[in-house]
Protein backbone atom coordinates (compact mmCIF):
# COMPACT_ATOMS: atom_id res chain seq x y z
CA UNK A 1 0.00 0.00 0.00
CA UNK A 2 1.59 3.43 -0.92
CA UNK A 3 1.75 7.13 0.67
CA UNK A 4 -0.41 8.16 -2.97
CA UNK A 5 -3.79 9.57 -1.58
CA UNK A 6 -7.32 9.60 -3.37
CA UNK A 7 -8.84 12.03 -1.32
CA UNK A 8 -8.22 14.52 1.46
CA UNK A 9 -11.12 16.16 3.98
CA UNK A 10 -9.47 19.32 5.60
CA UNK A 11 -11.55 20.61 8.52
CA UNK A 12 -15.05 19.85 6.71
CA UNK A 13 -18.08 21.50 9.16
CA UNK A 14 -21.09 21.07 6.99
CA UNK A 15 -25.35 21.20 8.07
CA UNK A 16 -28.45 22.72 6.45
CA UNK A 17 -30.74 25.05 7.64
CA UNK A 18 -34.33 24.09 8.67
CA UNK A 19 -37.52 25.67 7.39
CA UNK A 20 -39.18 25.96 4.34
CA UNK A 21 -39.73 28.69 1.42
CA UNK A 22 -40.56 31.60 3.87
CA UNK A 23 -38.84 31.12 7.04
CA UNK A 24 -35.51 31.17 7.66
CA UNK A 25 -35.21 28.04 10.43
CA UNK A 26 -32.21 27.06 12.77
CA UNK A 27 -28.70 26.14 11.82
CA UNK A 28 -28.40 22.52 12.26
CA UNK A 29 -24.78 21.30 11.88
CA UNK A 30 -24.20 17.80 10.49
CA UNK A 31 -20.40 17.89 10.45
CA UNK A 32 -17.80 19.19 12.50
CA UNK A 33 -14.21 19.74 11.45
CA UNK A 34 -14.07 16.65 10.05
CA UNK A 35 -10.16 15.50 8.27
CA UNK A 36 -9.18 12.37 7.28
CA UNK A 37 -7.30 10.81 3.94
CA UNK A 38 -8.19 8.40 2.26
CA UNK A 39 -5.22 6.59 0.44
CA UNK A 40 -4.22 4.79 -2.55
CA UNK A 41 -5.42 0.83 -2.80
CA UNK A 42 -7.02 1.00 0.54
CA UNK A 43 -10.59 0.26 2.23
CA UNK A 44 -11.38 3.15 5.12
CA UNK A 45 -14.32 2.12 7.59
CA UNK A 46 -16.32 4.47 8.74
CA UNK A 47 -18.43 3.83 11.92
CA UNK A 48 -20.90 5.26 13.77
CA UNK A 49 -23.75 4.92 15.21
CA UNK A 50 -27.10 5.94 12.57
CA UNK A 51 -27.97 9.87 12.73
CA UNK A 52 -24.32 10.63 12.99
CA UNK A 53 -23.74 12.00 9.90
CA UNK A 54 -22.09 9.49 7.91
CA UNK A 55 -24.32 9.61 5.45
CA UNK A 56 -23.71 13.25 4.78
CA UNK A 57 -20.02 12.62 4.96
CA UNK A 58 -20.38 11.08 1.73
CA UNK A 59 -22.80 13.15 0.23
CA UNK A 60 -20.25 16.19 1.04
CA UNK A 61 -17.52 13.97 -0.54
CA UNK A 62 -19.55 13.50 -3.49
CA UNK A 63 -20.69 17.11 -3.88
CA UNK A 64 -24.19 16.63 -3.22
CA UNK A 65 -23.85 19.11 -0.21
CA UNK A 66 -21.19 21.94 -0.24
CA UNK A 67 -19.36 21.88 3.06
CA UNK A 68 -19.62 25.54 4.60
CA UNK A 69 -16.27 25.16 5.83
CA UNK A 70 -12.87 23.23 5.13
CA UNK A 71 -12.21 21.52 1.65
CA UNK A 72 -12.62 18.59 -0.26
CA UNK A 73 -9.60 17.87 -2.22
CA UNK A 74 -10.09 15.19 -4.95
CA UNK A 75 -6.84 13.45 -6.26
CA UNK A 76 -8.34 11.11 -8.71
CA UNK A 77 -11.50 11.81 -11.06
CA UNK A 78 -14.75 11.85 -9.53
CA UNK A 79 -16.22 8.93 -7.22
CA UNK A 80 -18.80 6.58 -7.24
CA UNK A 81 -21.29 5.10 -5.28
CA UNK A 82 -23.10 1.78 -4.33
CA UNK A 83 -26.05 2.25 -2.39
CA UNK A 84 -27.39 0.32 0.59
CA UNK A 85 -30.91 -0.78 -0.57
CA UNK A 86 -30.11 -2.63 -3.79
CA UNK A 87 -34.01 -2.23 -4.36
CA UNK A 88 -34.25 1.13 -4.76
CA UNK A 89 -30.76 2.23 -6.53
CA UNK A 90 -31.55 -0.17 -9.93
CA UNK A 91 -33.81 1.69 -12.08
CA UNK A 92 -37.12 -0.85 -12.27
CA UNK A 93 -38.09 0.47 -15.53
CA UNK A 94 -35.12 -0.75 -17.76
CA UNK A 95 -33.41 -4.24 -18.32
CA UNK A 96 -29.54 -4.88 -16.57
CA UNK A 97 -27.99 -3.78 -20.04
CA UNK A 98 -29.57 -0.91 -20.20
CA UNK A 99 -28.47 0.09 -16.52
CA UNK A 100 -25.26 -0.81 -17.16
CA UNK A 101 -25.11 0.78 -20.23
CA UNK A 102 -26.59 4.37 -18.95
CA UNK A 103 -23.30 5.76 -17.43
CA UNK A 104 -21.22 5.17 -21.17
CA UNK A 105 -24.11 6.92 -22.80
CA UNK A 106 -24.19 9.60 -20.45
CA UNK A 107 -20.14 10.31 -20.94
CA UNK A 108 -21.06 10.04 -24.65
CA UNK A 109 -17.26 9.14 -25.83
CA UNK A 110 -17.73 5.55 -26.63
CA UNK A 111 -19.79 3.97 -30.13
CA UNK A 112 -22.61 1.37 -29.42
CA UNK A 113 -20.75 -1.33 -29.76
CA UNK A 114 -18.06 -0.38 -27.32
CA UNK A 115 -20.60 0.38 -24.99
CA UNK A 116 -21.49 -2.81 -25.13
CA UNK A 117 -18.65 -4.58 -24.81
CA UNK A 118 -17.73 -3.00 -21.73
CA UNK A 119 -20.72 -3.52 -20.03
CA UNK A 120 -20.52 -7.99 -20.77
CA UNK A 121 -16.70 -6.86 -19.28
CA UNK A 122 -18.37 -5.70 -16.43
CA UNK A 123 -20.82 -7.73 -15.57
CA UNK A 124 -17.93 -10.37 -16.22
CA UNK A 125 -15.97 -8.98 -13.73
CA UNK A 126 -19.18 -8.98 -10.82
CA UNK A 127 -19.88 -13.02 -11.65
CA UNK A 128 -23.23 -12.36 -12.90
CA UNK A 129 -23.89 -14.43 -16.14
CA UNK A 130 -24.92 -12.55 -19.49
CA UNK A 131 -28.64 -13.38 -18.83
CA UNK A 132 -29.03 -10.77 -16.98
CA UNK A 133 -28.40 -8.31 -19.62
CA UNK A 134 -32.28 -8.63 -20.54
CA UNK A 135 -33.51 -8.77 -17.30
CA UNK A 136 -35.29 -6.49 -15.33
CA UNK A 137 -34.26 -5.52 -11.48
CA UNK A 138 -37.48 -7.22 -10.06
CA UNK A 139 -36.67 -10.71 -11.75
CA UNK A 140 -32.87 -10.14 -9.58
CA UNK A 141 -32.16 -11.36 -6.04
CA UNK A 142 -30.87 -8.56 -3.46
CA UNK A 143 -27.10 -10.23 -4.31
CA UNK A 144 -27.61 -9.89 -7.98
CA UNK A 145 -29.17 -6.46 -7.71
CA UNK A 146 -26.19 -5.48 -5.48
CA UNK A 147 -23.76 -6.95 -8.08
CA UNK A 148 -25.05 -5.05 -10.62
CA UNK A 149 -25.22 -1.35 -8.81
CA UNK A 150 -21.66 -2.12 -8.59
CA UNK A 151 -20.80 -3.05 -12.03
CA UNK A 152 -22.97 0.35 -12.81
CA UNK A 153 -20.79 2.44 -10.35
CA UNK A 154 -17.58 0.92 -11.45
CA UNK A 155 -18.62 1.06 -15.61
CA UNK A 156 -16.96 4.07 -16.24
CA UNK A 157 -13.76 2.88 -14.22
CA UNK A 158 -13.34 5.43 -11.11
CA UNK A 159 -10.33 5.39 -9.01
CA UNK A 160 -12.39 5.07 -6.01
CA UNK A 161 -15.79 3.95 -4.41
CA UNK A 162 -17.77 5.06 -1.25
CA UNK A 163 -20.12 1.86 -0.65
CA UNK A 164 -22.83 3.23 1.78
CA UNK A 165 -23.98 0.43 3.70
CA UNK A 166 -23.27 -1.97 0.76
CA UNK A 167 -24.25 -5.57 2.33
CA UNK A 168 -26.54 -4.29 5.47
CA UNK A 169 -29.63 -5.36 3.32
CA UNK A 170 -28.28 -8.70 2.69
CA UNK A 171 -28.60 -12.10 4.21
CA UNK A 172 -25.02 -13.02 6.14
CA UNK A 173 -23.86 -16.17 3.37
CA UNK A 174 -24.93 -13.13 0.72
CA UNK A 175 -23.12 -10.94 2.67
CA UNK A 176 -20.34 -12.71 2.58
CA UNK A 177 -19.44 -13.20 -1.26
CA UNK A 178 -20.18 -9.10 -1.83
CA UNK A 179 -17.30 -8.78 0.59
CA UNK A 180 -15.41 -11.15 -1.49
CA UNK A 181 -16.55 -9.13 -4.75
CA UNK A 182 -15.42 -5.93 -3.34
CA UNK A 183 -12.46 -7.14 -1.87
CA UNK A 184 -11.34 -8.74 -5.60
CA UNK A 185 -12.12 -5.40 -7.52
CA UNK A 186 -10.25 -3.84 -5.27
CA UNK A 187 -7.30 -5.54 -6.39
CA UNK A 188 -8.36 -5.86 -10.02
CA UNK A 189 -9.11 -2.52 -10.81
CA UNK A 190 -6.75 -0.56 -8.47
CA UNK A 191 -9.75 1.05 -6.35
CA UNK A 192 -9.79 2.64 -3.04
CA UNK A 193 -13.24 2.65 -0.38
CA UNK A 194 -14.73 4.71 1.72
CA UNK A 195 -16.66 1.69 3.30
CA UNK A 196 -19.97 3.08 5.37
CA UNK A 197 -21.02 0.68 8.00
CA UNK A 198 -23.03 0.16 11.21
CA UNK A 199 -21.83 -3.32 11.59
CA UNK A 200 -18.42 -3.57 12.98
CA UNK A 201 -17.67 -7.31 11.97
CA UNK A 202 -18.19 -6.25 8.33
CA UNK A 203 -16.06 -3.46 8.80
CA UNK A 204 -13.73 -5.75 10.50
CA UNK A 205 -13.18 -8.17 7.86
CA UNK A 206 -12.81 -5.93 5.13
CA UNK A 207 -11.43 -2.95 5.84
CA UNK A 208 -7.05 -1.58 6.33
CA UNK A 209 -8.16 1.43 8.31
CA UNK A 210 -11.38 2.96 10.20
CA UNK A 211 -12.48 5.92 11.42
CA UNK A 212 -15.22 6.08 14.07
CA UNK A 213 -17.58 8.97 13.70
CA UNK A 214 -19.74 10.40 16.69
CA UNK A 215 -22.29 13.35 16.67
CA UNK A 216 -20.62 14.57 13.66
CA UNK A 217 -17.02 14.83 14.59
CA UNK A 218 -14.18 11.92 14.03
CA UNK A 219 -13.27 10.67 17.25
CA UNK A 220 -10.54 8.00 16.45
CA UNK A 221 -8.93 6.94 13.24
CA UNK A 222 -6.14 4.24 12.81
CA UNK A 223 -5.62 0.68 11.39
CA UNK A 224 -8.28 -1.91 12.21
CA UNK A 225 -6.39 -4.03 14.28
CA UNK A 226 -5.57 -1.00 16.68
CA UNK A 227 -8.65 0.47 16.81
CA UNK A 228 -10.77 -3.15 17.53
CA UNK A 229 -8.21 -4.45 20.07
CA UNK A 230 -6.80 -1.58 22.05
CA UNK A 231 -9.91 1.42 21.63
CA UNK A 232 -9.01 4.83 23.25
CA UNK A 233 -11.88 6.42 23.35
CA UNK A 234 -15.22 5.67 25.62
CA UNK A 235 -17.02 5.88 22.66
CA UNK A 236 -15.28 3.23 20.30
CA UNK A 237 -15.23 0.91 23.64
CA UNK A 238 -19.11 1.38 23.94
CA UNK A 239 -19.25 0.84 20.07
CA UNK A 240 -17.28 -2.34 20.16
CA UNK A 241 -18.93 -3.42 23.30
CA UNK A 242 -21.90 -3.43 21.70
CA UNK A 243 -21.04 -5.51 18.87
CA UNK A 244 -19.64 -8.66 20.55
CA UNK B 1 -48.22 -5.44 -21.75
CA UNK B 2 -46.79 -7.59 -19.11
CA UNK B 3 -49.97 -8.09 -17.12
CA UNK B 4 -53.49 -8.90 -18.11
CA UNK B 5 -56.28 -8.51 -16.33
CA UNK B 6 -60.31 -9.14 -16.41
CA UNK B 7 -60.82 -4.92 -16.47
CA UNK B 8 -57.93 -4.22 -18.71
CA UNK B 9 -58.91 -6.91 -21.27
CA UNK B 10 -62.73 -6.49 -21.22
CA UNK B 11 -61.90 -2.44 -21.37
CA UNK B 12 -59.07 -2.83 -24.38
CA UNK B 13 -61.73 -5.28 -26.45
CA UNK B 14 -64.49 -2.90 -26.33
CA UNK B 15 -62.54 0.37 -27.01
CA UNK B 16 -61.26 -1.57 -29.85
CA UNK B 17 -64.80 -2.27 -31.22
CA UNK B 18 -65.55 0.99 -30.94
CA UNK B 19 -62.64 2.70 -32.18
CA UNK B 20 -63.21 0.74 -35.28
CA UNK B 21 -66.14 1.35 -35.90
CA UNK B 22 -65.69 5.22 -35.55
CA UNK B 23 -63.12 4.98 -37.94
CA UNK B 24 -65.26 3.28 -40.23
CA UNK B 25 -67.77 5.84 -39.84
CA UNK B 26 -64.71 8.74 -40.43
CA UNK B 27 -65.10 7.12 -44.39
CA UNK B 28 -67.63 5.26 -44.44
CA UNK B 29 -71.50 5.38 -43.02
CA UNK B 30 -74.90 3.42 -44.06
CA UNK B 31 -76.16 6.77 -45.08
CA UNK B 32 -75.23 10.44 -45.36
CA UNK B 33 -75.17 11.41 -41.85
CA UNK B 34 -76.34 15.18 -42.73
CA UNK B 35 -78.72 14.20 -45.67
CA UNK B 36 -82.64 14.86 -45.03
CA UNK B 37 -85.54 12.73 -45.78
CA UNK B 38 -83.36 9.23 -46.37
CA UNK B 39 -86.40 7.53 -44.56
CA UNK B 40 -89.56 8.38 -43.19
CA UNK B 41 -89.51 11.14 -40.56
CA UNK B 42 -89.38 9.80 -36.99
CA UNK B 43 -89.07 5.89 -38.22
CA UNK B 44 -88.53 3.99 -35.22
CA UNK B 45 -85.60 1.63 -35.05
CA UNK B 46 -85.93 -0.97 -37.82
CA UNK B 47 -82.76 -3.27 -39.75
CA UNK B 48 -83.44 -0.61 -42.56
CA UNK B 49 -82.08 2.54 -39.98
CA UNK B 50 -80.56 0.90 -36.92
CA UNK B 51 -81.53 3.79 -34.58
CA UNK B 52 -84.51 5.05 -36.36
CA UNK B 53 -84.68 8.31 -38.05
CA UNK B 54 -85.16 11.98 -36.87
CA UNK B 55 -87.62 14.82 -37.53
CA UNK B 56 -85.71 15.63 -40.90
CA UNK B 57 -85.73 11.60 -41.91
CA UNK B 58 -81.83 11.45 -41.10
CA UNK B 59 -80.40 8.14 -40.06
CA UNK B 60 -79.23 8.03 -36.27
CA UNK B 61 -77.02 5.49 -37.10
CA UNK B 62 -74.89 7.24 -39.17
CA UNK B 63 -74.95 9.97 -36.95
CA UNK B 64 -73.99 8.65 -33.99
CA UNK B 65 -71.17 7.25 -36.09
CA UNK B 66 -70.03 10.65 -37.10
CA UNK B 67 -71.05 12.50 -33.99
CA UNK B 68 -68.58 9.37 -31.95
CA UNK B 69 -65.70 10.57 -34.22
CA UNK B 70 -65.61 14.26 -33.69
CA UNK B 71 -66.14 13.66 -29.72
CA UNK B 72 -63.29 11.34 -29.71
CA UNK B 73 -61.31 13.02 -31.36
CA UNK B 74 -61.99 16.38 -29.40
CA UNK B 75 -61.63 14.47 -26.04
CA UNK B 76 -58.50 13.02 -27.37
CA UNK B 77 -56.40 16.10 -28.72
CA UNK B 78 -58.24 17.73 -25.36
CA UNK B 79 -56.35 15.62 -22.92
CA UNK B 80 -53.44 15.71 -25.37
CA UNK B 81 -52.89 18.77 -24.69
CA UNK B 82 -54.11 18.97 -20.79
CA UNK B 83 -51.36 16.10 -20.38
CA UNK B 84 -48.23 16.92 -22.40
CA UNK B 85 -48.72 20.40 -20.76
CA UNK B 86 -49.94 19.33 -17.53
CA UNK B 87 -46.84 16.24 -17.25
CA UNK B 88 -44.52 19.02 -18.28
CA UNK B 89 -45.46 21.22 -15.52
CA UNK B 90 -45.78 18.54 -12.75
CA UNK B 91 -42.56 17.33 -13.64
CA UNK B 92 -40.56 20.38 -13.46
CA UNK B 93 -42.09 21.81 -10.30
CA UNK B 94 -42.09 18.27 -9.08
CA UNK B 95 -38.24 17.50 -9.70
CA UNK B 96 -36.77 21.09 -8.78
CA UNK B 97 -39.41 22.34 -5.99
CA UNK B 98 -38.70 25.64 -4.60
CA UNK B 99 -40.69 28.88 -5.36
CA UNK B 100 -41.61 27.87 -9.10
CA UNK B 101 -42.95 25.05 -7.51
CA UNK B 102 -44.99 27.27 -5.26
CA UNK B 103 -46.73 29.61 -7.17
CA UNK B 104 -47.68 27.06 -9.87
CA UNK B 105 -48.90 24.99 -7.66
CA UNK B 106 -51.28 27.49 -5.69
CA UNK B 107 -52.12 28.89 -9.32
CA UNK B 108 -53.37 25.24 -10.20
CA UNK B 109 -55.71 25.30 -6.76
CA UNK B 110 -56.94 29.44 -8.24
CA UNK B 111 -57.80 27.40 -11.20
CA UNK B 112 -59.41 23.97 -9.82
CA UNK B 113 -61.38 25.98 -7.31
CA UNK B 114 -63.52 26.94 -10.35
CA UNK B 115 -66.48 24.96 -11.58
CA UNK B 116 -64.09 23.49 -14.91
CA UNK B 117 -66.83 23.94 -17.31
CA UNK B 118 -67.67 27.37 -15.92
CA UNK B 119 -63.79 27.93 -16.31
CA UNK B 120 -64.11 26.54 -19.62
CA UNK B 121 -67.31 28.65 -20.77
CA UNK B 122 -64.63 31.62 -19.60
CA UNK B 123 -62.30 30.80 -21.94
CA UNK B 124 -64.62 29.67 -24.69
CA UNK B 125 -66.15 33.16 -24.88
CA UNK B 126 -62.50 34.83 -24.70
CA UNK B 127 -61.24 32.83 -27.84
CA UNK B 128 -64.62 32.97 -29.44
CA UNK B 129 -67.35 30.36 -29.40
CA UNK B 130 -68.51 27.53 -32.17
CA UNK B 131 -64.98 26.75 -32.76
CA UNK B 132 -63.96 22.71 -32.39
CA UNK B 133 -60.37 23.86 -31.58
CA UNK B 134 -61.34 26.76 -29.52
CA UNK B 135 -63.25 24.03 -26.98
CA UNK B 136 -59.88 21.53 -27.36
CA UNK B 137 -57.97 24.69 -26.18
CA UNK B 138 -60.37 25.72 -23.85
CA UNK B 139 -61.12 22.28 -22.37
CA UNK B 140 -57.33 21.47 -22.64
CA UNK B 141 -56.34 24.70 -20.21
CA UNK B 142 -59.11 23.71 -17.58
CA UNK B 143 -57.26 19.91 -17.47
CA UNK B 144 -53.92 20.89 -17.21
CA UNK B 145 -54.15 21.61 -13.24
CA UNK B 146 -55.45 18.13 -12.25
CA UNK B 147 -52.50 16.26 -14.73
CA UNK B 148 -49.88 19.00 -13.48
CA UNK B 149 -50.88 17.92 -9.63
CA UNK B 150 -50.79 14.15 -9.88
CA UNK B 151 -47.26 14.32 -12.16
CA UNK B 152 -45.96 16.77 -9.68
CA UNK B 153 -46.47 14.09 -6.99
CA UNK B 154 -44.86 11.19 -8.59
CA UNK B 155 -41.85 13.36 -10.06
CA UNK B 156 -41.69 14.59 -6.18
CA UNK B 157 -41.89 10.91 -4.59
CA UNK B 158 -39.09 9.76 -7.09
CA UNK B 159 -36.45 12.65 -6.60
CA UNK B 160 -34.45 11.49 -4.09
CA UNK B 161 -34.51 7.43 -5.23
CA UNK B 162 -31.55 6.24 -5.11
CA UNK B 163 -31.13 5.17 -9.20
CA UNK B 164 -31.87 9.04 -9.54
CA UNK B 165 -29.10 10.26 -7.28
CA UNK B 166 -27.02 7.27 -9.39
CA UNK B 167 -27.80 8.99 -12.47
CA UNK B 168 -27.02 12.78 -10.83
CA UNK B 169 -23.69 11.70 -10.36
CA UNK B 170 -23.14 10.31 -13.31
CA UNK B 171 -23.49 13.64 -14.65
CA UNK B 172 -26.74 12.85 -16.48
CA UNK B 173 -28.75 16.29 -17.32
CA UNK B 174 -31.77 17.54 -15.89
CA UNK B 175 -33.67 16.94 -18.93
CA UNK B 176 -32.15 13.13 -19.07
CA UNK B 177 -32.91 12.61 -15.76
CA UNK B 178 -36.27 13.97 -15.92
CA UNK B 179 -37.29 12.10 -19.30
CA UNK B 180 -35.73 8.71 -18.89
CA UNK B 181 -35.04 8.26 -15.52
CA UNK B 182 -37.97 9.04 -13.80
CA UNK B 183 -40.81 9.61 -16.74
CA UNK B 184 -41.36 6.00 -17.44
CA UNK B 185 -41.88 5.16 -13.76
CA UNK B 186 -44.40 7.33 -13.22
CA UNK B 187 -46.45 5.76 -16.19
CA UNK B 188 -48.12 3.75 -13.85
CA UNK B 189 -49.92 6.72 -12.33
CA UNK B 190 -50.08 8.87 -15.17
CA UNK B 191 -51.78 6.52 -17.93
CA UNK B 192 -54.84 6.03 -15.08
CA UNK B 193 -54.82 9.73 -15.37
CA UNK B 194 -55.21 10.07 -18.73
CA UNK B 195 -58.01 7.52 -19.04
CA UNK B 196 -59.96 9.63 -16.56
CA UNK B 197 -59.01 12.60 -18.01
CA UNK B 198 -60.27 11.27 -21.51
CA UNK B 199 -63.58 10.40 -20.00
CA UNK B 200 -63.84 13.74 -18.25
CA UNK B 201 -63.52 15.15 -21.38
CA UNK B 202 -65.52 13.58 -23.33
CA UNK B 203 -68.43 14.33 -21.10
CA UNK B 204 -67.42 17.92 -20.74
CA UNK B 205 -67.07 18.44 -24.64
CA UNK B 206 -70.90 16.58 -24.45
CA UNK B 207 -72.10 18.89 -21.62
CA UNK B 208 -70.85 22.21 -23.33
CA UNK B 209 -71.85 21.25 -26.92
CA UNK B 210 -75.91 20.32 -24.83
CA UNK B 211 -75.44 23.90 -24.10
CA UNK B 212 -74.35 25.18 -27.40
CA UNK B 213 -71.37 26.20 -26.88
CA UNK B 214 -69.36 23.69 -27.96
CA UNK B 215 -69.84 22.05 -31.71
CA UNK B 216 -71.98 24.00 -34.42
CA UNK B 217 -73.02 22.54 -37.04
CA UNK B 218 -72.25 21.46 -40.21
CA UNK B 219 -70.09 19.11 -37.09
CA UNK B 220 -71.85 17.16 -35.02
CA UNK B 221 -70.72 15.49 -31.74
CA UNK B 222 -72.40 13.55 -29.61
CA UNK B 223 -73.41 16.10 -27.21
CA UNK B 224 -74.85 18.41 -29.73
CA UNK B 225 -76.80 15.44 -30.97
CA UNK B 226 -78.31 15.12 -27.73
CA UNK B 227 -79.19 18.56 -27.38
CA UNK B 228 -80.72 17.92 -30.42
CA UNK B 229 -82.72 14.63 -29.26
CA UNK B 230 -84.14 16.64 -26.52
CA UNK B 231 -86.78 18.44 -28.65
CA UNK B 232 -88.05 15.45 -29.91
CA UNK B 233 -87.84 13.02 -26.90
CA UNK B 234 -91.14 12.35 -27.42
CA UNK B 235 -91.42 11.50 -30.72
CA UNK B 236 -88.20 10.14 -31.31
CA UNK B 237 -87.14 8.75 -28.04
CA UNK B 238 -84.09 6.56 -29.68
CA UNK B 239 -82.23 9.61 -31.17
CA UNK B 240 -81.66 10.17 -27.20
CA UNK B 241 -80.72 7.00 -26.11
CA UNK B 242 -79.14 6.03 -29.18
CA UNK B 243 -76.46 9.08 -28.75
CA UNK B 244 -76.23 8.31 -24.98
CA UNK B 245 -75.48 4.98 -25.32
CA UNK B 246 -72.91 5.43 -27.80
CA UNK B 247 -71.37 7.79 -24.61
CA UNK B 248 -71.98 5.58 -22.07
CA UNK B 249 -70.13 2.79 -23.97
CA UNK B 250 -66.98 5.24 -25.00
CA UNK B 251 -67.10 6.18 -20.98
CA UNK B 252 -67.42 2.76 -20.19
CA UNK B 253 -64.53 1.30 -22.00
CA UNK B 254 -62.09 3.78 -21.26
CA UNK B 255 -63.37 3.55 -17.86
CA UNK B 256 -62.08 -0.18 -18.14
CA UNK B 257 -58.86 0.41 -19.42
CA UNK B 258 -58.43 2.72 -17.03
CA UNK B 259 -59.22 0.48 -13.74
CA UNK B 260 -57.10 -2.32 -15.24
CA UNK B 261 -53.97 0.08 -15.67
CA UNK B 262 -54.22 0.81 -12.15
CA UNK B 263 -54.74 -2.22 -11.21
CA UNK B 264 -51.91 -3.76 -13.10
CA UNK B 265 -49.68 -0.94 -11.21
CA UNK B 266 -50.64 -2.07 -8.42
CA UNK B 267 -49.50 -5.51 -8.98
CA UNK B 268 -46.44 -4.68 -10.08
CA UNK B 269 -45.00 -2.22 -7.24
Amino acid sequence: MSEELVLSLRHVTSGYRTGGMLRRGAYQEVLHDVTFDVRHGEILGLVGESGTGKSTLARTILGMVRPDKGEVIHYTKRPQMIFQDPYSSLNPAYTVGWILEEPLRIYGKYPAQERKRRVREMLARVELPEECLTARPAALSGGQRQRVSIAAALIKRPRFLIADEPVSALDVTIQAQILDLLRTLRDELDLSYLFISHDLNVVYQLCDRVLVMKEGRIVEQGRVEEIFDHPKEAYTKQLLAAAE
Amino acid sequence: MRHWNGYLRAGTILLAILTAAIVVGCFWTPYDPTAMSVGPAFDPPSLQHLLGTDRFGRDIFSRVLKGAGTTFAIAGATVAVGAVCGTAIGALTGYFGGVVDGVLMRLGDVLTAFPSILLALVIISILGPGNKYNVVIALGLVFIPSFARVTRTAFASLRDVNYVKSAQLMGASSLRILCVHILPNTLQVLLPAVTIGFNNAVLAEASMSFLGIGVTPPDASLGYMLSEAQSMLSAAPWYALGTGAAIVLLVFSVGLVGEGLQRRGGEVA
